[in-house]
């Protein structure tokens, strides 16, 4: 096929061609590579957000593409402005039929509430969800425990925003309200329930662990860290000496930790970082994780966080557990669904990256009478 | 191709089996099992026959615990995913046989709750044991240095520190690490946290240094005598008689590299004591912690080792999460 002198020449010139072959489509490759960076720019580009001071190396690092793209359900949310009363109008409590909250509302505002509520909860259903398919007369009953329960939420909610000040507006005044959960869901999204034992024919420690588990964010640290650490009060995260030499056994001398236990905290911690979408130098400086002196201001507010959580699960959710139909218990125990970071912040530094949900909404933010401005 | 540029040996020998010299008058012959046979696949890395095997006494007690070992954990792990094998593969590097909780001290806990635990970690330490014995006996059957018994015992310290010694120092069997691929690595972790930061624990220092310098080292090593192989630097009997050419090149090469070169001997000298002290300075360092030290880095502050902050932390260094997710400049 080729003409005889080129096949003639080929023989009398052996020539490698394989190396420059090779040197050139490398060469070319990463010039074709480098021409599409340069012009579309780096698709796994990622910034930092310095957490403590130059040289520690305490920053967290995230894609520009999930850090400049904002969480879709901010866009979702439903507010209005309150109706500022000008005194005199009639209140709700003696407007409506059984209202055990929000009864120092004017009409306006009462409904305005309501119909929020409905957006930001269930928005499909609308006031059936909690009230029924009766009339306006059949709105005082409390035939359907979703009524109960949105009454016991709203009181969590108010308690929250008053007695919890210095987590939900640690940063800025932004305060909660039933959306910071349940962004248009019936049942808000990352609540967890009680899962151990997780593995078969064992006791103690290495029934709760080595297990992939929801519970154990896929590790093999033990799955029971929410059930102590955010149902407990008197449960007790630290796990270090805090003096170079210390006698005691540990696990049998107080204060002083196991290895099991300090897995345990581990596990915590892991859940922590995932729900807030941050890694250990968020809070702590990695080289001396129990330094006081070396702690970032999140700490603190991460402390109060646990603290929260402690007592929303011990005073509200878990007490809950006869109101609910059997099908919103837990799989394996039938326990109360129960909240954690994640329920409120999911996966964001702050939950709905830092909008403020109370500025509308004095009526959420305290038990007393709203005061509006 | 250039005929010493490759990946693997080029050289493979196979023909009727090499059975060996025995000086000891027939004993080390008559300890060798299974049929010889050749392997081309393993002859582009080693040598290409593979058997016969001295397996001898202690190599069986060994074989046997370890089959041991491997079971027990094995059939806890199947237990404790309730016999189903598909989830036993699932989550087999999750899984693991954990030690007794802190509870039972150094008593005999339960067979379901920490027992299986200690049992299997008899069988591994009496497997490993039997196996040094192996490497001791072998040597001096052949009529050799004990150098390589000597550099397993240094490992049979760090795996006595990790599941004996340390754990009955502490009064407590639940120090010990678990038997799993995962749990292991969690100990390990949760082992430094507790404790204050391991990397505070100069035994542990000393120990990377000795890791990273083995790695070094293999790597000098590996490197100067597959660049000499061309003038036959790979047989070391020629090169004893006839050093003209390749080992004469590859000393010249680090004299004129760096001032200093090894010999021939001393290369493997410094091979030998760097890979033996990686386990024993970690063993050292393990054995310390938490019986001598609970915190190494407040232990490292009151001995200089780390620096203390003077109290200004730098809070105006710190990003705002509003310029983070792009709302503000």
């Amino acid at each position: 096929m080729l003409p005889k002198w080129f096949n003639e020449w080929n023989r009398e010139n052996p020539t490698n061609v394989f190396g420059p072959a090779i040197l050139i489509g490398a060469l070319g490759g990463a010039v074709f590579v480098a021409i599409l960076l340069v012009t579309w720019g780096n698709p796994v580009q990622t910034a930092s957000m310095q957490t403590g001071p130059r040289g520690t190396g305490m920053s967290v690092p995230e894609y520009n593409a999930a850090r400049l793209t904002p969480d879709p359900t901010i866009d979702a949310y439903y507010t209005e402005e309150p109706y500022v009363p000008e005194g005199g109008e009639p209140l709700a409590k003696d407007i409506y039929k059984n209202v055990q909250v929000l009864g120092d509302l004017t009409e306006d505002n009462f409904n305005r509430v309501m119909l929020a509520m409905t957006q930001w909860v269930s928005p499909e259903e609308g006031c059936t969800y909690c009230h029924g398919e009766g009339d306006l007369e059949t709105y005082g009953a409390d035939d359907l425990y979703t009524k109960v329960v949105s009454r016991r939420m709203i009181q969590m909610t108010q308690n929250i925003n008053e007695n919890w000040d210095g987590h939900v507006n640690a940063v800025a005044d932004v305060g909660v309200n039933c959306y910071t959960c349940h962004r248009g869901e019936h049942v808000p999204s990352d609540i967890w329930f009680n899962i151990t034992p997780v593995n078969e024919n064992v006791e103690g420690w290495a029934s709760v662990q080595n297990r992939a588990t929801s519970m154990s964010q896929s590790t093999s640290l033990p799955s029971s860290a929410l059930e102590v650490y955010l149902t407990d009060y008197d449960s007790y995260v630290n796990v270090h000496d805090l003096e170079s030499r210390v006698a005691g056994v540990p696990g049998l001398t107080e204060d002083v930790a196991s290895i099991q236990k300090t897995e345990m905290t581990f596990s915590l911690m892991n859940y922590f970082a995932n729900s807030l979408g941050v890694n250990c130098v968020f809070c702590h400086n990695s080289r001396a994780f129990y330094d006081a002196a070396q702690y970032t201001p999140q700490w603190g507010i991460a402390q109060l966080g646990r603290q929260m959580v402690i007592e929303l699960n011990q005073e509200y959710l878990i007490p809950l557990k006869d109101t609910y139909p059997e099908n919103r218990l837990g799989p394996i125990y039938a326990d109360a669904p129960k909240a954690g970071c994640r329920t409120c912040h999911k996966g964001y530094q702050r939950p709905l990256q830092g909008m403020n949900v109370a500025a509308d909404w004095p009526e959420l933010t305290s038990t007393e009478a709203p005061v509006y401005e | 191709m250039i005929e010493y540029q490759n990946i693997f040996t080029q050289v493979q020998v196979q023909g009727n089996p090499e059975w060996g010299i025995d000086e000891t008058g027939g004993e080390l012959t008559a300890e060798r099992g299974g049929k010889p046979f050749f392997s081309k696949l393993m002859g582009t890395i080693g040598n290409a026959q593979i058997g016969p095997i001295n397996l001898g006494s202690y190599g069986v007690i060994s074989a046997v615990c370890f089959m041991i070992w491997f079971n027990i954990v094995g059939f806890s792990m199947l237990a404790q995913v309730g016999w189903s094998i598909p989830e036993f593969i699932r989550q087999l590097f999750w899984l693991a046989l954990e030690p007794p909780g802190p509870e039972y001290g150094l008593s005999m806990p339960p067979l379901n709750d920490g027992g299986a635990f200690l049992i299997a970690g008899m069988f591994f330490l009496v497997g490993c044991g039997a196996w040094w014995l192996r490497t001791y006996q072998l040597a001096q059957q052949h009529k050799m240095g004990k150098h390589l018994a000597w550099a397993f015992a240094a490992l049979l310290w760090l795996i006595l520190v990790l599941g004996l010694i340390r754990p009955v120092l502490m009064g407590s069997w639940s120090e010990a690490v678990p038997y799993g691929i995962f749990a292991h690595l969690d100990w390990t972790t949760a082992f430094s946290i507790r404790y204050g930061n391991l990397y505070y624990n100069p035994f542990h220092c000393l120990s990377i240094v000795f890791l990273y310098g083995s790695v070094l080292l293999f790597a000098m090593h590996g490197g100067t005598i597959l660049a000499v192989t061309r003038y036959g630097g790979d047989r070391e009997l020629e090169q004893i008689y006839d050093r003209g050419t390749a080992t004469e090149r590859a000393a010249l090469f680090w004299r004129w590299t760096m001032g200093f070169n090894a010999t021939m001997e001393g290369i493997h000298r410094w091979a030998w004591w760097f890979a033996v002290l990686t386990p024993i300075t970690g063993g050292i360092g393990i054995l310390l912690t938490g019986t001598v030290v609970d915190n190494w880095f407040i232990w490292a502050q009151e001995h200089n080792f780390a620096p203390m902050y003077d109290g200004a932390y730098g809070y105006e260094d710190y990003g705002s999460y509003e310029a983070f997710i792009g709302k503000e400049n």
